[in-house]
């Protein structure tokens, strides 16, 4: 996960990446609880396929897939890369690799391909902005990125000053960066 | 075994703004009122606090305010000829649940509808003659006209201290309001929120273009204000999280801030919450209610006996709750015969996002407030002629924008790869410097013969209910007038400076999982002809006169507008024709 989270936000000399900014740790978090459940919601049968636009029709959850998904990812790496696993790829491999699933050039035992890339690109990214608490965004690396001051609620003085950069550096729920422990 | 409870004069069935609103002006009348809520008791200090309520995964993405599908949800489809599934997990709309309702996590958006939309099926016919209209839409008459609802509309927006610039002060227009809207009897509590750069950079771009931008009257206040009940809100500190979330900083009206810390203190009133009102019951004959039966969260089912049922919940939960108590005759679209779950209708927004250069705009658009905002309204209604264009209705368009939270504001020109370095680099380039209006464009959703609710036949609900099937489409009408509005918004965000534009007309076939706005209407409509409205002009049940019904499932179409402050002149309007008329004579069905 932390190879894939990698890839889909890749590290640069401004900003870490998916691995070092938590989004793994951040999928992981999520995945052990409501979410990968699908805790809440409508889960009674029949279950019917239907049209794209009646929603997601399974019974299958996040936490399922994701299992399912990353083992058929690294069975289909074995496969093509004499027998490497996603993470034993290099860089250009790793991205032609989730190129041609995006493409839906690859098939996957036991989960659609295409979607799950979907769904892995918006899990890491979520997880690159969503407060530190859950495990992403660690050093609030993805809102420094962008200049996002975080968890603030009063902007009375700059609601007026236009077109000004705000200065202050990011909270979190908890505090700042420095506050928050790993 | 069901238990019986002592017998109330009143009871209302759901606690948001209309349930609030009618047990304040009950109570008032010294009348014995019980509240029922679906959902748990919430507060604004104890529920929704700033040292936590600006969290977007919990709140934003993972629904944490909402009602959960596995308590109750709906059936969907496009057409009458395909197979309904359930809508396992929230998208097109976000039904509330809990003390306050959407009250709670709205935006504040607080507009009055147009004096011809409540008179719109004669406005059009007069104008453009019937066979202007598509054959299959059934628009009528609200039987309630714009001036019957003034001094309504008026009480709403003085409870809640809304912010806003009149455009129309007694038939006198106003210089930097709206000069479409209808005459009001005085001005807004309160001044206009402040407007943020790139708000202001569309009021200038559409005045150079000739329309007449005004400020979106909000109900996120610009300054202190005391309401009528003595209530105290405090100036907006423009956070950016409003929809989605609660305000804990008075500063948004809602029921917890306007009404409820008044209403909780008498003793005539009482609330019980974690209960769901599963019928209304009925005496043998149908006519009358004898009060309404519920069930707690131990699953224990209670009677509780009133001489007069409202019925409060949110639009779509009021139609469902007729349907499993057999009031009024459920609607059937082949034989054009029946008025509950007829004329369902939804919004017709879309937007448009302007991507600016970074080295010369820094929006800072994480300052927002739910309801800020520059808009214009010539493209609403009936405001603009028709005849050349092929299709009828409209709505407001504006840089509506409300904040910047990251998860859903990292947006990126089209044409930039998902994903990787590119889309990173895209990310940080563009996030200050991008202007992303949410439902920018605000259209009308008239009413056709084959968009309708009724009973799904295979899903059931954690009773054994069936649930609600809904039959929604986009027709050609509401896609012609949504591409034409959309690029009249797109001519004034590219005048503003934006170097690239990415355009999202709302096209067919309706989308159950994109989000659209809660603003869900029809079902159980107003009128004055019992063959094709469920209720009265007061909103009191045809069938049953000791029911009323609030909220929007009572608009017979939908205009171009966010609907709140019209349910609430509504529920005003609705609680004068019981105070003055109805309690003289109770059971009786009012004049109309």
């Amino acid at each position: 996960m932390e190879a894939l989270a990698d890839t889909i936000i890749p590290s640069d000399p401004q900003a870490p990446g998916g691995k070092d900014a938590g989004c793994a740790v951040f999928i992981d978090r999520q995945l052990a609880g409501p979410y990968g459940r699908q805790e809440g919601l409508y889960q009674r049968p029949p279950f019917l396929s239907g049209a794209k636009n009646q929603g997601y029709q399974s019974d299958i959850g996040p936490a399922e897939t994701y299992r399912a998904g990353l083992a058929a990812i690294n069975s289909v790496c074995r496969e093509r890369y004499g027998g490497r696993a996603f993470a034993d790829l290099s860089t250009d491999e790793r991205i032609l690799f989730l190129k041609v699933l995006e493409a839906g050039e690859v098939k996957l035992q036991g989960v659609d391909g295409k979607s799950f890339l979907e769904q892995m690109v918006k899990d890491v990214q979520m997880g690159f902005f969503a407060d530190p608490i859950y495990g992403g965004n660690r050093d609030m690396a993805g809102w420094k990125m962008i200049g996002y001051p975080g968890a603030r609620y009063n902007y009375l003085d700059w609601v007026n000053r236009h077109n000004e950069r705000f200065p202050l550096p990011p909270v979190g729920i908890t505090g700042n960066a420095e506050w928050t422990r790993w | 075994m069901v238990k019986k409870l002592p017998r109330k004069d009143v009871v209302v069935v759901g606690f948001g703004w209309t349930g609030a609103i009618m047990a304040n002006e009950l109570t008032d009348e010294g009348l014995d009122v019980i509240a029922i809520e679906r959902g748990p008791w919430r507060d604004a200090p104890t529920d929704f606090p700033p040292t936590y309520m600006q969290d977007e995964l919990r709140y934003r993405v993972r629904h944490e305010l909402f009602l959960r599908p596995d308590q109750l949800t709906f059936t969907f489809r496009n057409t009458m000829s395909q197979t309904a599934l359930p809508i396992r997990s929230w998208g097109a709309f976000m039904p509330p649940n809990g003390v306050g309702g959407g009250g709670v996590h709205w935006n504040g958006e607080m507009w009055r509808f147009l004096p011809s939309d409540f008179v719109l099926k004669t406005h059009l016919t007069e104008r453009y003659g019937e066979s202007f209209l598509p054959s299959d839409m059934t628009i009528q008459d609200w039987g309630v006209t714009y001036d019957d609802l003034e001094p309504h509309y008026d009480r709403f927006e003085y409870l809640c201290g809304t912010s806003g610039t009149a455009g129309n002060l007694g038939g006198g227009i106003q210089e930097g309001g709206n000069p479409f809207e209808g005459p009001r009897s005085r001005p807004y509590p309160t001044p206009a929120q402040q407007q943020p750069f790139s708000h202001t950079l569309f009021g200038k771009a559409a005045r150079e273009l000739g329309y007449k931008p005004f400020p979106q009257p909000s109900g996120n206040l610009s300054q202190a204000y005391t309401n009528p009940l003595g209530m105290r809100l405090g100036p907006c500190t423009y956070c950016g999280f409003c929809e989605w979330f609660g305000c804990s900083n008075y500063s948004k009206a809602s029921p917890q801030t306007t009404i409820l810390p008044y209403l909780i203190r008498k003793s005539n009133f009482s609330l019980r919450d974690n209960s769901e009102v599963i019928r209304i019951n009925l005496d043998r004959a149908g006519r009358h209610a004898t009060g309404v039966t519920f069930v707690d969260s131990s699953g224990d089912e209670w009677e509780q006996p009133a001489d007069l049922v409202i019925l409060s919940a949110y639009a779509l939960f009021n139609v469902q709750l007729l349907l499993h108590s057999k009031i009024g005759q459920p609607y059937d679209p082949v034989t054009n015969t029946g008025v509950v779950g007829r004329n369902y209708t939804h919004q017709t927004v879309s937007t448009v996002n302007g991507f600016f250069d970074n080295k010369k705009f820094n929006f800072n658009p994480f300052i927002g407030s739910g309801s800020i905002g520059m808009c214009i309204d010539e493209f609403n209604g009936d405001n603009f002629d028709h005849g050349p264009l092929g299709f009828v209705g409209g709505g407001y368009v504006g840089q509506v924008q409300t904040g910047a939270r990251p998860i859903e504001s990292t947006l990126v020109p089209p044409g930039t790869p998902r994903w990787g370095v590119d889309w990173k680099k895209a990310v940080k380039d563009n996030y200050l410097s991008t202007v992303k209006p949410g439902a920018g464009v605000h259209g009308s959703f008239y009413a056709y013969r084959d968009i309708y609710l009724d009973l799904d036949p295979t899903y059931k609900d954690r009773f054994g209910r069936p649930l609600m099937r809904i039959t929604m489409d986009l027709k050609e009408n509401e896609i012609k007038q949504n591409k034409f509005l959309t690029d009249k918004f797109a001519e004034i965000i590219k005048t503003m400076g934006a170097e690239k534009l990415a355009v999202q007309y709302r096209t067919g076939p309706y989308d159950i999982t994109a989000y659209q706005t809660t603003h869900l209407n029809g079902g159980a409509v107003m009128g004055t002809d019992p063959k094709t409205s469920v209720l009265n002009r007061y909103l009191q049940s045809w069938d049953v006169p000791n029911l009323f019904v609030m909220g929007a499932s009572a608009f017979p179409q939908n205009a171009g507008y966010n609907p709140t402050l019209t349910v609430g002149a509504l529920a005003y309007w609705s609680a004068a024709a019981i105070r003055t008329q109805y309690l003289k004579s109770p059971g009786r069905l009012l004049d109309v």
